[in-house]
């Protein structure tokens, strides 16, 4: 009984305090997107990704770099499914700094090996070219952002296995470009977005309708991109994403199945004594 | 490790070690014919668990260490190559990440199932010392290993803790400046904090041995917190503790593995994909889960030498149990004053983790403060108080009857 009173007092005592957690300082929570990839049996949609990379490569690539994301990855099993030889014709159009046999300093075509150049030579210029904040690096991006969920949220996500913060996030992010309301004081450089935290970006507004052309049909609006943008970033961030899964729901089914067997065997093990 | 064992083995090689180190014996006495209390429920398959999960631990760990590399330039690399390129890394590093939290999950269970049943009570106190002991080297592991990733959080937790022994009168600045290797967190003390975060489980694993040592001379308490009397009280551990425990590990690795497959990083912070950036403080340092409620007492005292005191006591004082636990009743089933303040506990607990995770900051530090005094008073004035004026319920006359008694 008592226990019981407790917990319930304790839960009561939570979900006042919920409300104070929420309210973060007038930034707005990203809207639920819908991801083919949620869930436990979520895959990633290659049209998908194949359009978002192409928002990367055409708009974003020119400020932020993807520095552990190789060309050959982009023919790997779960990913956008390009085909080797589109990765090697894709990598031959990007100049790579190496050096020659004698030891000079050359840029040669990339190659599938090749990992993505950097739009600049080293953070530093990619700050000075930026307003002084640099573009953060995109290979891990998918998956370090957040924004807080608050209770009971953070204990429902467990069960549904909601873990698209960062995604929701870019995309609001994406489309959250305003003017800055009068009595906001908006720093030389900044921009304001609703989604950011803190409100003023260095960023400027990346996209526009119509930009980046799609060969597919889909609407070129600064919508579709953004999702699109945002499902490959969470690619290049977890490019074995669906292999996890994969083998989540194999190793899923043999514990279970070992569960039941194993108390099976206690139950049988413990009848003489109980 | 319990008396002379009986243990006679037919195969000829094995007779022949077993005259020269009889090593069958001792295995055989402490896992096969090792008496445990037929009573026993499933709150006492964690320590099979932890054992387990130290096991689980130290194989993935031992693999990841050989693609990672402990540099500020190189590590968050690494770690993004063992994710990216080393078959299965991925799989071995959110087994590890995760593998921590439900370490720490299965010993907290394991440490309330103590509290409930009184198990650190005379004859138990250097068995509970001892597990006070591995609970603490595992808090120091896990902070070492957190930094690895070389993550924002990684570095700024590692920042905002080791800055506390700055709190120390005279000693504190150049002992901060002797751990880091220099005058802030960098190469040195990663390269540092790696090697101890390899050096650490297996001394971890030697205090285990220890306190399983220990529990083998005093044998298990159990639910009813009387000794077995007779043979009619105890089973053999195999086959019956053995499948008890081999089932409930599954349903573990089952917990376990819905964390590492399918939300593997929501333990962790978005943060820590961030590489680390000295010039950059995020806009809230949180430490890992497993720490947030001496986090919140280290917060909720205003003065930062008593604040790191008042850390260090929240933890130490539970050495001191089998003392200020005054009542000779050891189970709960029979306190019923204690039962409610131990729930109440439990919460006290719970909320102080809650409110690690929030700001430092107006009715946060209020509501942190009151519930620290309340951690404390628990030990220190109800526990002693409890066990003189508790008026508790009639002991079963043995095991046997109070497994009996509860059937009928
Ligand atoms: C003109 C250069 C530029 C372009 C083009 C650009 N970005 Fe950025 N981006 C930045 C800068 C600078 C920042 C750092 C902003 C800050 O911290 O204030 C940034 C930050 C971000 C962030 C992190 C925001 C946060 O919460 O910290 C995301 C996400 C992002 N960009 C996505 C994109 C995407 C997607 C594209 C392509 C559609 C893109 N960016 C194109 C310059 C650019
Ligand atoms: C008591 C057992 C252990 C605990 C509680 C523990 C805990 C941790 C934690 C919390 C991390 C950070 C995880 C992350 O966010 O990436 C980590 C990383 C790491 N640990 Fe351990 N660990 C243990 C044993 C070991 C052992 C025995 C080894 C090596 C022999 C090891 C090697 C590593 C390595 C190389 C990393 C960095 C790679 C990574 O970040 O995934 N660990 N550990």
């Amino acid at each position: 009984m008592m226990k019981r009173t407790i917990l319930a007092l304790t839960f009561a005592g939570l979900m006042a305090a919920a409300p104070a957690m929420a309210q973060d300082h007038g930034t707005p929570q990203p809207p639920r997107q819908k991801w083919s990839f949620s869930g436990p049996f979520g895959k990633f949609d290659e049209a998908q990704l194949q359009r978002g990379f192409k928002v990367y490569k055409e708009v974003c690539a020119s400020c932020h770099s993807m520095e552990m994301v190789a060309f050959r990855n982009l023919a790997e099993a779960g990913g956008p499914g390009f085909s080797e030889a589109q990765v090697a014709a894709l990598a031959a159009e990007y100049k790579i700094k190496d050096l020659d046999d004698k030891g000079e300093a050359i840029e040669r075509p990339g190659r599938s090996a090749d990992y993505f150049p950097s739009p600049f030579a080293n953070p530093k210029a990619a700050a000075a070219a930026n307003g002084g904040t640099m573009p953060p690096d995109m290979s891990t991006l998918g998956k370090a952002r957040t924004y807080e969920r608050g209770f009971p949220w953070f204990l429902i996500d467990i069960v549904t296995q909601y873990q698209e913060q960062a995604p929701d996030y870019i995309t609001a992010l994406m489309t959250g470009y305003e003017d800055a309301p009068k009595d906001f004081a908006l720093p030389p450089g900044g921009n304001y977005n609703k989604y950011f935290p803190g409100h003023a970006i260095a960023m400027p507004k990346p996209l526009s309708d119509g930009q980046v052309t799609y060969d597919d049909g889909s609407p070129q609006t600064v919508e579709q991109y953004a999702k699109d943008i945002s499902a490959f970033l969470v690619w290049a961030a977890e490019p074995h994403m669906l292999a996890r899964k994969r083998v989540g729901f194999q190793v899923m089914i043999f514990l279970l199945v070992l569960a039941g067997l194993m108390y099976f065997t206690k139950k049988k093990v413990w009848s003489a004594v109980h | 490790m319990s008396g002379h064992s009986t243990y006679q083995p037919q195969n000829p090689v094995l007779q022949w070690l077993e005259k020269r180190l009889p090593i069958g014996g001792l295995i055989h006495s402490s896992f096969v014919a090792y008496p445990t209390p037929r009573n026993l429920n499933y709150w006492w398959t964690f320590g099979g668990i932890l054992s387990f999960m130290l096991g689980v631990q130290i194989i993935t760990g031992i693999v990841l260490a050989m693609h990672y590399t402990p540099h500020v330039d190189l590590a968050f690399k690494s770690v993004e190559g063992i994710m990216r390129d080393v078959n299965y890394g991925w799989l071995l590093r959110y087994l590890h990440s995760n593998g921590a939290s439900m370490f720490f999950i299965a010993v907290y269970i394991h440490i309330f199932r103590g509290m409930y049943y009184g198990s650190y009570k005379e004859p138990r106190e250097v068995l509970w010392i001892l597990g006070v002991i591995i609970y603490l080297l595992m808090m120091a592991t896990g902070f070492l290993g957190y930094t690895l990733p070389w993550g924002q959080m990684s570095f700024w937790g590692a920042t905002v803790i080791t800055n506390f022994f700055s709190a120390f009168p005279g000693i504190g600045e150049p002992l901060v400046t002797w751990l880091w290797g220099g005058y802030a967190v960098g190469n040195p003390t990663l390269n540092r904090f790696y090697s101890l975060h390899y050096l650490l489980p297996f001394v971890i694993a030697g205090v285990v041995v220890l306190h399983v040592w220990a529990l083998h001379v005093v044998g298990q308490n159990n639910p009813a917190g009387i000794e077995p009397k007779s043979d009619k009280d105890s089973v053999p551990f195999t086959p019956y503790a053995t499948v008890k425990d081999g089932f409930m590990m599954v349903c573990f690795c089952l917990f376990f593995a819905w964390f590492a497959f399918y939300i593997p990083n929501y333990l962790g912070h978005a943060d820590n994909y961030i590489p680390a950036n000295p010039a950059v403080t995020p806009a809230h340092i949180v430490p890992e889960w497993y720490y947030l409620p001496f986090y919140a007492i280290l917060r909720a005292i205003p003065d930062k030498l008593l604040g790191v005191l008042a850390l260090f006591g929240s933890i130490i004082i539970l050495a001191f149990l089998p003392w200020l636990d005054t009542s000779k009743v050891r189970s709960a089933r029979y306190r019923p004053l204690y039962r409610q303040f131990f729930w109440v506990f439990v919460v006290v607990c719970v909320l102080l983790g809650w409110l690690g995770a929030k700001p430092a900051e107006g009715i946060y530090t209020l509501i942190a403060q009151v519930l620290t005094a309340y951690y404390f008073a628990h030990f220190i004035i109800i526990l002693p108080l409890l066990g003189i004026f508790e008026k508790t319920k009639p002991l079963p006359n043995s095991i046997s009857e109070s497994v009996l008694s509860a059937k009928a």
